[in-house]
Parts: C-alpha cells; structure tokens; sequence
C-alpha cells in the first residue's frame, strides 16, 4: 500500500509519496549574477529593465519568463500543468496574476512575502501528494526598483541607504512540482508552516530582526515535531535573514539549546557576498527561491547535499500599517528537501 | 574667511542631521526635511538664522533650513507692510524662486534621464 501523508507532532506534515521538483529555473539580473551565487543561476538577463518601460513591467517578465522555462525545463506545456501558484512583494500580488493571466492556468496567489517560495513549494507538494493536482507550477519574482517603490520610496528619489538595510534581489525563478515517479529532483519530504511571530521591531529599514524570531520559532517547532536535530541535515538554509538577522537568528537558536553547528547558510547574507551597496544583504521573494532551485537544487545534484532544512522568511507588513506605527509581523515556513 | 566658516557650519549642518537620520529609526528623510526647514524658520524668528547666513554665507544658505529662515524672513517683510496678510503673501516671496526652478529643472531632468539601481 503506498505510503500516505501524515502529522508529526503539533505542526509538521509529512509527505507520504514526498512529490519533486522535476523543473527548476532561476533567471536573474546581472548584479544576482555577479555575487558568488551567479554560478548557479540557470539563465542572467544583461538589463535589469530587460527592454520594459517600467520596474513592474521587468519583473512580470522575470516572472512569466522562469515560469515558462521551469515548464520548458520539466518538458511540460500548459495543458499538462494543474494549477499554477505564484506569489511575489507588490499590491494585490500583480507580478502573479499578470503572469498568470498569459499563462491561462488555474490560479493561487499566494502571498507571505520573501517567504513565499517555501509556501509555494509546500503547497505543491501537499496538492500533489494529495492527488489533487498532478503537477503544479511554483513561481515568484522581486525586482529592486518595483519593491523600493513598493515598500520605501520610488529610487527616483535617492534616498540614503543603512547599514542594516537589505538590497531587494532581481530575478524570477519558477519550479514544477510532479509526483516523485517523473523526474529525479529533490523531494520535498517535509513541511513546517510557520506561526506569525512579531516581537515588535518597527525599523522597516532592518527587516532581518524582524524576521529573526519567526525562523528560529519555525526550526524549533520543526526539531521538536520531526524529533531531528542540525546533525540530521546537511544545511540549514535561512533567508532572507541577512548579515544583522543570521547574527539574531544565530543568538536566538542557540539560547534555546540548539547548536548549529556550521550548518547555517543565509541566502540574503550569501547572494552579494560582502558587497558595499547591499548594506546587510540580500532581500526579495525571489531570494530564497532562487537560492533553493540555483543553489539547493544544484549542489544536490552534485552529491554536496543530501538534506537540506529551509527557512524562508517573510516580513508581513505593509508600508502603511508601518507608517501609523504598527511593527513588521515575521512568518517562516519550513521545507525539507531529499536527494535521490 | 567666510569660505572657511562655510564649510565648517554646512558641514556641521549635515553632520548633525545624518546623527539623526542614522539613530531614529522611525523618522524618515521627509521628517528630517521638514524639521531642518522649521528649525530655520523658527530661528529667524528670532532673526538668529540671518546673523548666522552672514557668518557662513553658503554654509548656512544651501541646507534646507536656509530655506526655512527665508520662509519668515519674507513674512516678517511683508507683514511690515501690510499687517497680518503678510502672513500669507510673504510665504513664498523668497522662496518662490527655489520652488519654481525645482520644478521646472526637476521635469527637464526627467525627460533626458532614467532612474537606475
């Protein structure tokens, strides 16, 4: 009898055919190229405007392109595709729903800001695991001149950076999530989705404190519901915590009596290596995603990992809760992915 | 000399609005505009800010607070002469100019430029 789904202890699902990830497509934007994660970036478009009149206009087209060549990549076309979830870091999830609106897909928008890959990937495979859907496609985007705009100030006016600010990450990257019999990707095994955790940070400038608490509130409740410890992965993947939000996230776990070990890596702390500009780091919907299906999903294939634990974080305000003094509410939710 | 004095009271200017811009994490650049522009507004109240733009010229001129002062400079002028709808005629006497060449080299700036990362 095949193996069916279940709970493990008071948050986490465990996948009973874990689903794949049998397509994979990063496509990012020179700068994300240049950073020490460049070499893992399937396909880098020369202008970050790529030809559009309008930062939002770029950014569909990151989007709508990686969820194209994700389907490309898996061999798929539309009709074979169930469901399409896509969320990215604009009002009313824009980005997606034009992408969707090409595509011609069933459609969730999902929303959980720079979280929004481990969201998306998670409820793939619960749908696909579930046989309520027989391959879905995964997709976000974020583009650094359509966030600034979004949630601080349109760059036209050339306001000051901080140190502890993060560079919005420009790119889309899209997966296709399929039971695990077509395809030998990473299976997602596990998934922990996380509480909104929000211990009062108003500083929209330093998100990764913000969303510090979240990851560590997520990585504790998945160790004590999957009965598992650091020793059992090969890498413990946040992001976007940041330089300023990995130091946080680090005193936090640790407080609580769990050793990392050298097995945390921050994706928004790793995307820019230690670039001037980036201030703490990388940021961005597509951050993480693209950490998981660049990164991840490569050096799993190379053998590197075998088991990966991810975090990906969110901030979920918005800039006018912010403005009327309210803090930036974190939410993470956990994914693991398995080779072979 | 004044070249020297210039560069110490801009500076200083500067210096000490970046402090606050870099510790208050709530106030944004809009707060510290408009609070650097009151600030010479209500010091030349006072007539403190003029006796300062004459100590330092362009040092005290070209931060916004210079703006500020020449806010009340022109209403205190206007109110000299016509009592209090002075008040709202001296506003932008000196003013005027600044605003009206921001916006005309603003809009000329955004014909030939882009914004980029």
């Amino acid at each position: 009898m095949a193996a069916i789904a279940q709970r493990l202890g008071q948050y986490t699902v465990q996948l009973g055919q874990p689903p794949r990830i049998v397509g994979a497509l990063t496509l990012m934007a020179p700068r994300e190229a240049a950073g020490p994660m460049g070499q893992y970036f399937d396909a880098v478009v020369d202008d970050d405007m790529w030809g559009e009149v309008s930062a939002e206009r770029a950014e569909r087209k990151f989007l709508e392109q990686a969820a194209r060549r994700a389907m490309d990549q898996a061999g798929l076309l539309e009709p074979d595709v169930d469901v399409f979830l896509a969320g990215d870091l604009l009002n009313q999830i824009v980005s997606s729903t034009f992408t969707a609106r090409s595509l011609g897909l069933p459609y969730l928008g999902i929303f959980a800001a720079c979280a929004t890959s481990s969201l998306g990937l998670g409820l793939a495979a619960i749908l696909v695991d579930g046989g309520y859907a027989r391959r879905v496609l995964v997709a976000t985007a974020s583009h650094y001149q359509s966030v600034e705009r979004q949630y601080r100030y349109p760059i036209e006016l050339n306001i000051q950076r901080k140190q502890t600010n993060q560079w919005t990450a420009t790119g889309g990257a899209a997966a296709v999530v399929a039971p695990p019999d077509q395809g030998s990707g990473p299976r997602i095994t596990h998934i922990t989705f996380g509480r909104v955790v929000d211990w009062g940070v108003t500083d929209a400038n330093d998100m990764g404190s913000a969303m510090a608490p979240a990851a560590c509130d997520t990585l504790l409740r998945h160790f004590q519901d999957t009965n598992t410890t650091p020793g059992d992965y090969d890498l413990i993947l946040t992001g976007d915590l940041a330089s300023v939000g990995s130091k946080l996230f680090r005193t936090l776990v640790e407080r609580a009596g769990v050793t990392l070990g050298g097995k945390h890596m921050d994706g928004g702390a790793s995307m820019y290596g230690q670039a001037p500009w980036a201030g703490a780091g990388a940021s961005g919907s597509v951050c993480s995603m693209a950490m998981l299906l660049g990164y991840v999903h490569k050096e799993m294939a190379q053998g590197r990992y075998r088991r990966v634990l991810a975090l990906p974080t969110g901030c979920l305000h918005s800039p006018t809760t912010w403005q009327q003094g309210d803090s930036c509410p974190g939410i993470s939710h956990a994914i693991v992915l398995e080779a072979g | 000399m004044i070249y020297f004095w210039a560069f110490v009271v801009g500076g200083l200017i500067c210096a000490v609005m970046q402090l606050i811009h870099l510790h208050t994490p709530r106030l944004t650049p809009g707060h510290l505009l408009v609070g650097l522009t009151v600030a010479g507004a209500v010091l030349n109240g006072f007539g403190w800010y003029d006796a300062l733009i004459k100590f330092a010229g362009a040092g005290a001129l070209v931060p916004v607070s210079g703006f500020g002062a020449a806010i009340t400079r022109g209403v205190l002028q206007e109110t000299q002469k016509l009592g209090w709808e002075g008040l709202f005629t001296g506003t932008l006497e000196f003013v005027g100019l600044g605003i009206a060449a921001g916006v005309l080299f603003a809009t000329l700036a955004a014909l030939v430029a882009v914004p980029r990362a």
